[in-house]
């Protein structure tokens, strides 16, 4: 028994040394960031909630951590991507500085309770627009339309179009819009994943015929590896417009955003957020969807 | 050690054993090999992937993530052990009217998984995450702890009851100052092995999005790149084996503590109580 | 509450998952953890350690990792599998079986030491002693225990949602992020179905703990 527990103890011992050992030596990495002009003492209608905002210098933002190109939160834990460039845009014209930005996560299934309890003001987290969500919220924009599509191995012909995912094998996230898609509309057999890059081993180990998502999620792996993976089209099959969720039937600030994003499409600040985040991976610089007035 | 399950084994049965247990080492050795062998072929071990182990912000993000997994569980285990004591005194209470309520919501708090529990926590209460995390974690292992506690009281000798009864305590104070103390010490080693359960629980926080060890790791494989994703989920199933072997051996250092303090175990010189509860 | 009848069709479908997932890998993990039980108090020393290690790493394991390593380290090592319920199964099973081993350790050890010694004075061997005296006496106290084990189990098979297999917890999430109007409600309608397991299985545990006390 002593002997078994003296073992034990070295192993321990010899962990905690090879953890200690890791830990010395040091490097640096860096993401991209920008810091859009913040306005200069913004005035606006009284008891509006951009007054409300900009009179408190700071504004509370959801957004997704893990969605690579829209909003994933790097190692420093603050968030990148093209929906955290559209909340510093907005946030600059209240006249708060990106530094200002309360960042919170929100994931799919808390989008609606987190502006309902006003635990955000605003909420940027490819969040697509559609009448049930419409019930609990509203939404500004859209500010951007992306489409679901199908990423398979490179040496896969056999599937060129959703259609042909029937009774196949097709990895998405749990409880994702896309997922719900492909099983409801095109009969796939879904294998959900906690992350979209979870997906990418079963694909890589033909577990699964293919992963489904919106495009530029998809456009992002296959730049990484370009050798393994490819677009099954450039095709997509569905319109996600995403919008921006704030507290519902606030229409003066709903109308407030609407209009500023129209004018970072006019002054090409939206151009210079997409081309410093998804642009990377795009080339294609999308145009701003015409919003949606409702 | 000796056991009272088999004699002590001769020469030649030990000969045999010694030659069993060669043979199984290796093929153990040789399996072990061949995994790590497999890996490395397809460049698993290779430096570029486990560079990353010399960034300074990897190992702030994973002190961090150690940090927020460490305070989860220890205010959640503070919290959830009186907790747990009440609810046991309930559960066991002389009081119909108060017993079966309880023991309706004591299994149905054992019956949640606790993911739900702390998604609840965090959309009807509008918490923040910690909150959530704590609060389901609480609500979980208050009903194990209580449930640790009853068996471990309905494990002592009657006659403690009893004579605490005949020198005229209160039935509440026989159960204070005679049988909670000797349940606790009996049943510590559980209660310590339920708070590894509950410390691993806290990684449940993934669905309130709480920054915790393995919602670092999977941000981190995920912002890195898939080709990172091994030597990180590597790495951090060796931070919780560190940790929780840690707190298990604490378990074990109360076991032989308190075995020596309590002596007169009836069946063995180390009486082993029954592991009640996992996650 | 519509929401839960109108897709009470997805709901079920999640609940007969879990449910296999839990049975399947219940009974595995059952076997399993009595052998390693077995192994732990036998008098080969190599068994011994192996099933000790065994127990010590798996019980200190999250859940999260163990399904990393079988649903996608063993892809790579050429274990190859048709459907991910299998990972999900060897997840399932080889951590329970740690929790089970423990148990069914703590029952041997229950066992008045005069049985074991009675057993090997009319000549028994081990095996024998293990598999005739004490395990049948063990197990009317390792019952409930290993019963709360088994409700674990159930719950613990949400994780399987995040590694490939869409089992109730899943389609919770899902049905949230298409109801997201009534995300309560649906979580709810999840609820029930896992009590639906769970509560029968915590009432049967106490109920044999209570026949076992007064059979003692």
């Amino acid at each position: 028994m002593k002997a078994f527990l003296t073992r034990r103890k070295s192993f321990v011992v010899a962990a905690s040394a090879a953890l200690a050992l890791t830990l010395s030596a040091c490097g640096g990495g860096g993401g991209t960031t920008s810091n859009p002009s913040v306005a200069e003492k913004p005035t606006f209608a009284a008891g509006s909630t951009m007054e409300k905002l900009s009179k408190a210098g700071t504004i509370k933002i959801g957004t997704k951590f893990d969605q690579p190109l829209f909003g994933q939160v790097g190692l420093d834990g603050k968030p990148i991507g093209f929906d955290v460039e559209m909340g510093k845009l907005i946030a600059a014209k209240l006249g708060i500085a990106a530094d200002k930005i309360e960042w919170s996560e929100t994931v799919s299934a808390n989008r609606e309770p987190f502006i309902e309890q006003g635990k955000v003001d605003l909420v940027i987290a490819t969040y697509t627009i559609n009448d049930k969500r419409k019930q609990v919220v509203s939404f500004a924009g859209p500010y951007y339309e992306a489409g679901q599509a199908l990423m398979v191995n490179k040496d896969n012909d056999t599937i060129k179009k959703p259609e042909d995912v029937k009774g196949k094998k097709v990895c998405s996230v749990t409880g994702s819009t896309p997922a719900g898609t492909i099983v409801e509309k095109y009969g796939a057999e879904l294998v959900p994943a906690a992350t979209y890059s979870a997906c990418l081993e079963p694909l890589r180990n033909k577990q699964v015929e293919a992963i489904t998502t919106d495009n530029v999620i998809l456009a992002g792996f296959v730049d990484k590896e370009p050798e393994a993976f490819k677009l099954a089209s450039d095709e997509t099959f569905t319109k996600e417009p995403y919008g921006i969720g704030l507290k519902k039937d606030d229409t003066v600030f709903r109308n407030w955003i609407n209009d500023q994003l129209e004018e970072f499409g006019k002054d090409g600040s939206y151009k210079k957020a997409w081309e410093a985040t998804a642009g990377s991976v795009i080339k294609t610089a999308p145009e701003l969807p015409a919003i949606n007035r409702y | 050690m000796s056991s009272v399950l088999y004699d002590v084994p001769g020469p030649k049965a030990r000969r045999v054993s010694l030659i069993g247990s060669v043979v199984g080492s290796l093929l153990i050795l040789g399996l072990l090999a061949w995994i790590v062998s497999t890996l490395a072929q397809q460049g698993i071990f290779e430096g570029r992937r486990w560079a990353i182990f010399t960034r300074a912000d990897v190992w702030t993000l994973l002190g961090n993530g150690i940090g927020a997994t460490l305070s989860a569980a220890a205010v959640a285990a503070v919290i959830a052990f009186p907790l747990g004591l009440l609810l046991c005194l309930l559960r066991i209470s002389d009081l119909a009217a108060i017993r079966i309520p309880t023991r309706i919501v004591l299994e149905f708090l054992r019956g949640m998984p606790v993911v739900l529990m702390m998604f609840f926590v965090l959309l009807v209460f509008g918490t923040n995450q910690f909150i959530a995390v704590v609060a389901g974690l609480v609500l979980y292992n208050a009903a194990v702890f209580a449930e640790i506690i009853r068996a471990g009281i309905q494990s002592l000798p009657k006659g403690q009851r009893e004579a605490g009864l005949t020198i005229g305590l209160t039935s509440f104070q026989s159960r204070m100052i005679i049988e909670l103390p000797q349940a606790v010490r009996r049943m510590m080693p559980s209660l310590v092995a339920q708070l590894v359960v509950l410390l691993k629980d806290t990684s449940l926080g993934y669905i309130v999005a709480y920054g915790e060890l393995l919602r670092a790791v999977q941000v981190m494989a995920d912002f890195l790149g898939t080709q990172f994703l091994f030597p990180v989920f590597f790495v951090a199933a060796a931070i919780y084996i560190a940790i929780n072997i840690c707190v298990s051996r604490i378990a074990v250092w109360i076991e032989r503590r308190g075995s020596k303090k309590a002596a007169g175990g009836v069946a063995k010189a180390e009486p082993e109580p029954i592991e009640a509860e996992v996650k | 509450m519509d929401v839960i009848i109108e897709n009470l069709p997805l709901y079920w479908e999640g609940f007969l998952r879990t449910l296999f997932l839990s049975a399947v890998s219940g009974v595995i993990a059952l076997l399993l953890g009595t052998v390693l039980a077995a192994a732990r108090v036998s008098p080969v020393a190599a068994l011994r350690g192996f099933s000790m290690t065994y127990v010590e790493i798996l019980r200190n394991t999250p859940l999260t990792i163990a399904f990393f390593f079988a649903a996608i380290v063993l892809p790579r090592l050429g274990v190859k599998f048709e459907q991910f319920e299998v990972a999900a199964i060897i997840a399932l099973s080889a951590y329970t079986a740690a929790f089970i081993a423990e148990a069914v350790r703590s029952g041997v050890n229950s066992v008045p030491v005069g049985q074991a010694e009675a057993a090997r004075s009319i000549g028994m061997k081990f095996g024998q002693v293990l598999s005739l005296i004490i395990l049948p006496q063990a197990l009317r106290t390792v019952i409930p225990p290993l019963i709360n084990i088994l409700i674990a189990l159930v719950k613990n098979s949400s994780v399987a949602g995040a590694f490939f297999v869409l089992e109730l917890f899943g389609y919770g999430r899902q049905l949230a992020n298409s109801n997201g109007d009534q995300v309560l409600a649906v979580l709810l309608g999840v609820a029930f179905f896992y009590l639906l397991i769970t509560v029968p299985l915590g009432i049967l545990a106490s109920t044999v703990e209570r026949k076992v006390a007064i059979a003692r």
